[in-house]
């Protein structure tokens, strides 16, 4: 198996982790840190496998250089969308999820 | 009892995602065109050498353009959600060692950030890594007190948002009028014009990020309130 397959089995991992993580936890940072997690192993799957036996390939590697600006400043919204929430809920979670 | 069941509900369905992605990539096709030669025969025409700026700001640059627009639209969001009430910090003390450090390392990170912008045209770097280090540089000098402009709704900070997407706007909406395809850059312009919007974009980004981070709400820990929630329940403990 050459080391770009391996990334991607690993990025496999890291989504089938950071899945369960972001089902069971309801703290919203939590839930944050997971989707996060997930994006990174999108990321490993993506330039893994396109060079899994082709050698570098810059396309891939540019999309999730996209990929990681727009995952940052979307997790950053986030944040501010739950500083937000806690600011006027004092609640870490969304109503749904908050034990009854 | 029913945190197990929610437990056993979320470990069979990412299990079973990840068993479907390992097959999934166990049994991929193998693609029929090849985009390293593809980006390798055309690097001449690119403007610059460096393969992965070639990608994201000549044959690919929509995807820098619409990189843009998404973060100009956080920033706008995030301009709507500011909390002006509690903004500011309180007036700060003096202290040597990290006045004197913050003043020494701003000069350096700016021209990091500017040495990154140049050299992304050859090695990695590039507008988003140059913008990075200019946010970082900003939020440095906003948490240890200095009285840096917070970007609000004044005209100037408005314009610094979209300048970075104004720029590549513009440059899209002149190479439409000169007949090419959207940004299809003249090959012996390409260069420049990759710089030119990369410094833009370099701008934005930095005003962009520290923006995010300026005006995130305080989340007024210390403050004691009338009715404390419930710490929230913690599955799998």
């Amino acid at each position: 198996m050459s080391a770009d397959r391996w990334y991607a089995y690993v990025g496999v991992a890291l989504i089938a982790l950071a899945l369960y993580a972001f089902l069971i936890h309801t703290h919203l940072l939590r839930r944050l840190l997971a989707f996060n997690v997930m994006g990174s192993g999108t990321f490993l799957i993506l330039v893994g496998l396109a060079q899994d036996g082709r050698g570098v390939d810059p396309v891939p590697q540019a999309l999730v250089l996209t990929g990681i600006v727009v995952a940052v400043s979307a997790t950053a919204l986030a944040v501010i969308l739950v500083r937000r929430l806690f600011a006027t809920s004092q609640s870490t979670s969304l109503p749904e999820d908050r034990p009854a | 009892m029913r945190a197990r069941g929610r437990q056993l509900v979320a470990g069979a369905v990412s299990a079973s995602l990840g068993v479907a992605l390992w097959q999934a990539i166990g049994a991929r096709p193998t693609p029929s065109v090849s985009l390293p030669t593809l980006v390798r025969d055309a690097m001449p025409m690119s403007g610059v050498t460096h393969d992965v700026t070639a990608v994201l700001l000549n044959f690919r640059s929509y995807d820098t353009l619409l990189e843009i627009a998404v973060l100009m639209t956080v920033a706008v969001v995030a301009l709507a959600l500011r909390d002006a009430s509690n903004q500011r910090a309180p007036a700060r003390r003096q202290q040597l060692v990290l006045d004197a450090l913050v003043w020494r390392l701003t000069p350096l990170l700016v021209l990091v950030a500017a040495y990154l912008l140049w050299i992304g045209s050859s090695a990695p770097g590039g507008a988003f890594q140059a913008g990075a280090v200019l946010g970082g540089a900003a939020v440095l000098l906003r948490l240890s007190g200095f009285p840096i402009a917070p970007v609000d709704h004044r005209f100037a900070s408005r314009v610094a948002v979209v300048f970075g997407l104004t720029v590549i706007l513009g440059v899209a909406i002149g190479t439409l009028l000169a007949g090419r395809s959207l940004l299809e850059f003249p090959v012996q312009w390409s260069g420049a014009l990759i710089l030119f919007i990369e410094a833009a974009l370099t701008v934005s980004i930095g005003v962009v990020l520290y923006s995010l981070f300026d005006n995130a709400p305080q989340a007024r820990l210390s403050e004691p309130t009338s009715a404390p929630s419930k710490p929230d329940a913690e599955p799998g403990r």
